[in-house]
């Protein structure tokens, strides 16, 4: 068991070196970022004084190892544009995002883990196919086009929601649902293949046996196991799923959170809130998947007691 | 729906499968109906020059932000109406579909290929060869596409080549994973033995022997990774990080036509229409394919 722990935090380790090198040779690979963003109208002295200060003149290994000790030191650096603490601005819009994600999450699981359930029940008939046919079109639509349509009829068609920002409890739902589409499709086809594997075992057909009511039966015995690989499959994908979504939505929305700031630092190439926004993120994803991995190991019994 | 479920241990063998291309008869009608938008929108791509009526890029001020067939104030021949600038939404919808299909091919075939050769390389080569690429794969997993393709796009500016670059890196992990999963179990073979105690050269076992034997789950993935591909090719120009005006990709004609949502939503709807119509087809052909290959991949 604890080398199971050891094992993955070492793994983690070594992804967010990974990402750690890799966004500093994207950002470095064009150039110097200095005058890609300020351009002209900039005097020599400036512009000499603004190298020094971001340390671009020694050479790319040297400018390599002082990157990596201040990210260990937690120094991120000046955003180009606002010239403020990098990591002031990420951590401005970084709970906007995770409320919005919050919100998300729980919406999927309680839409697609019933969906799922019925679909595993009701396989064969009318019920089932109608279930796995949305969740299988919900994977191939893109999450903008879900925004734009919800837009489009909601807001301007029926004028029942507001478009833009985060200020009031209507103002969720959309983007929830935007973000929601993907998950909730990847989800219900998760639950549903994990309940078929256990509603075949023989203790169902036991639990029902000694007559126990067929929803305890379902949820009890059903659900309790297929909630093991449930758990695992659900934990890694709506990380990285929840990320991805919340990029584009966020930013048909307006919304003030890492997603929408992403995509404006990428347009307007201010690496380093890119830098930190992507390196937040993917510590983000990578630690929760580390997490969901671990508790993952402490469910099932068959990691938790075995050797090594 | 068969009741495909994560049971690795059903046994199949890889080895002595031949991978046939379905076709038409083996398909019901949902298959046959994707079958049919695929080929339309295939044939429609191709040649578009042809069957495009306007210039794509061509401005016409006085008939600017003109409705559809059948809305008051339609203008004769553009069907789809026109855009913010008097274009025919109709043509750009083709071309964009056209620029659209050439992108994710191009993507799709790169990622193949990236993926393919480093999952057989691995398989067969083995030790910390494979230790590094498996290590690349998991990392790869681990970070969401969208923040690489965000960081790609921001260093290298937004172009035709730059896009391509992005998309063809997008998937390779997957293709990766499985073939060396499947090379690692066609190595134990008996044919692949025998080839090797014949004198074959690794080179030989993996292009001959190897390699067809993995064509069919490559198949399926592909397929299943192309509407990921246009998905996110789409997802990128619309947020305007992708091919940059006046070029028309789908993506991009519904991230520049939402300005106009509210008074001529038909700039948006059209495009968006094409690509879940491309989007669902794809998806539908390449979850038929899996089917009939009987390959258990891990749906994602």
């Amino acid at each position: 068991m604890l080398t199971y722990v050891l094992r993955t935090l070492f793994r983690m380790a070594i992804t967010l070196f990974l990402i750690v090198t890799l966004v500093f040779f994207a950002t470095r690979l064009s150039g110097n970022p200095v005058d890609f963003v300020l351009g002209e109208g900039i005097t020599k002295e400036d512009r000499a004084l603004l190298i020094a200060y971001y340390g671009l003149e020694s050479s790319i290994g040297t400018q390599y190892w002082r990157y990596l000790s201040s990210v260990f030191s937690g120094e991120f650096g000046l955003s180009f544009l606002e010239r403020r603490p990098v990591s002031e601005i990420v951590l401005e819009r970084a709970w906007p995002s995770v409320k919005l994600l919050l919100c998300a999450v729980c919406f999927t699981l309680i839409v697609s883990i019933p969906l799922g359930i019925l679909a595993a029940i009701y396989r064969t008939s009318i019920i089932g196919s109608v279930v796995m046919v949305i969740a299988f079109l919900g994977y191939a639509v893109p999450s903008f086009i879900i925004g734009i349509l919800l837009v489009l009829i909601f807001a301007y068609t029926l004028n029942w929601l507001p478009v833009i920002g985060d200020g009031t409890a209507l103002h969720f739902i959309m983007p929830t649902l935007a973000i929601s589409g993907m998950l909730v499709a990847a989800i219900t086809r998760f639950t549903r293949n994990a309940m078929l594997d256990v509603l075949s075992q023989d203790y169902m057909r036991t639990a029902r046996a000694k007559g126990l009511p067929e929803w305890i039966v379902i949820l009890k015995h059903g659900l309790r196991n297929a909630a093991i690989t449930l758990l695992s499959v659900v934990g890694l994908q709506i990380a990285s799923l929840a990320a991805a979504g919340s990029v584009v939505v966020e930013s048909i929305f307006a919304w003030p959170g890492i997603g929408d700031l992403l995509v404006r630092s990428a347009i307007l190439r201010d690496y380093p809130v890119l830098q930190f926004g992507v390196l937040s993120v993917a510590v983000a994803v990578i630690v929760i998947n580390a997490v969901v991995d671990i508790a993952y190991a402490f469910a099932d019994p068959r990691i938790r007691l075995a050797k090594g | 729906m068969t009741d495909t479920t994560h049971n690795l241990s059903s046994p199949r063998n890889t080895g002595t499968r031949t991978f046939r291309l379905p076709i038409w008869s083996d398909a019901n009608w949902v298959v046959r109906i994707a079958l049919l938008i695929g080929l339309i929108l295939i044939v429609t791509a191709l040649a578009a020059p042809w069957v495009a009526p306007f210039d794509p890029n061509a401005q016409s001020l006085i008939s600017r932000l003109r409705p559809p067939i059948g809305f008051e104030r339609y203008k004769d021949g553009f069907y789809f109406g026109t855009d913010e600038l008097g274009r025919d939404i109709f043509s750009r919808c083709i071309y964009g579909l056209r620029l659209t299909f050439a992108l994710a091919l191009a993507g799709a075939v790169i990622g193949l290929l990236i993926g393919g050769t480093l999952g057989l390389m691995a398989g067969i080569i083995g030790g910390v060869f494979e230790e590094i690429v498996m290590g690349l794969v998991d990392a790869q997993i681990a970070i969401p596409f969208t923040l690489i393709a965000l960081l790609i796009l921001a260093v290298m500016g937004s172009s035709l080549d730059v896009m391509i670059l992005v998309l063809g890196v997008y998937g390779w992990e997957q293709y990766t994973r499985i073939v060396r999963g499947e090379v690692k179990k066609l190595i134990q073979m008996p044919f692949v033995e025998a080839a090797r105690a014949a004198g074959a050269t690794p080179l030989r076992i993996a292009v001959r022997h190897i390699l067809p034997n993995v064509v069919s789950p490559i198949v399926v993935q592909f397929t299943l990774n192309f509407s990921n591909i246009v998905i996110l090719e789409s997802t990128l120009s619309f947020l305007g990080l992708g091919v940059q005006p006046p070029t028309a990709t789908l993506g991009s004609m519904v991230g520049i036509g939402r300005d106009y949502l509210p008074t001529a939503p038909w700039i948006v709807l059209a495009p968006a229409m094409v690509i879940l119509l491309l989007t669902f087809a794809v998806q539908i052909l390449g979850d038929w394919l899996r089917d009939k290959a009987d390959v258990r991949l891990r749906s994602r």
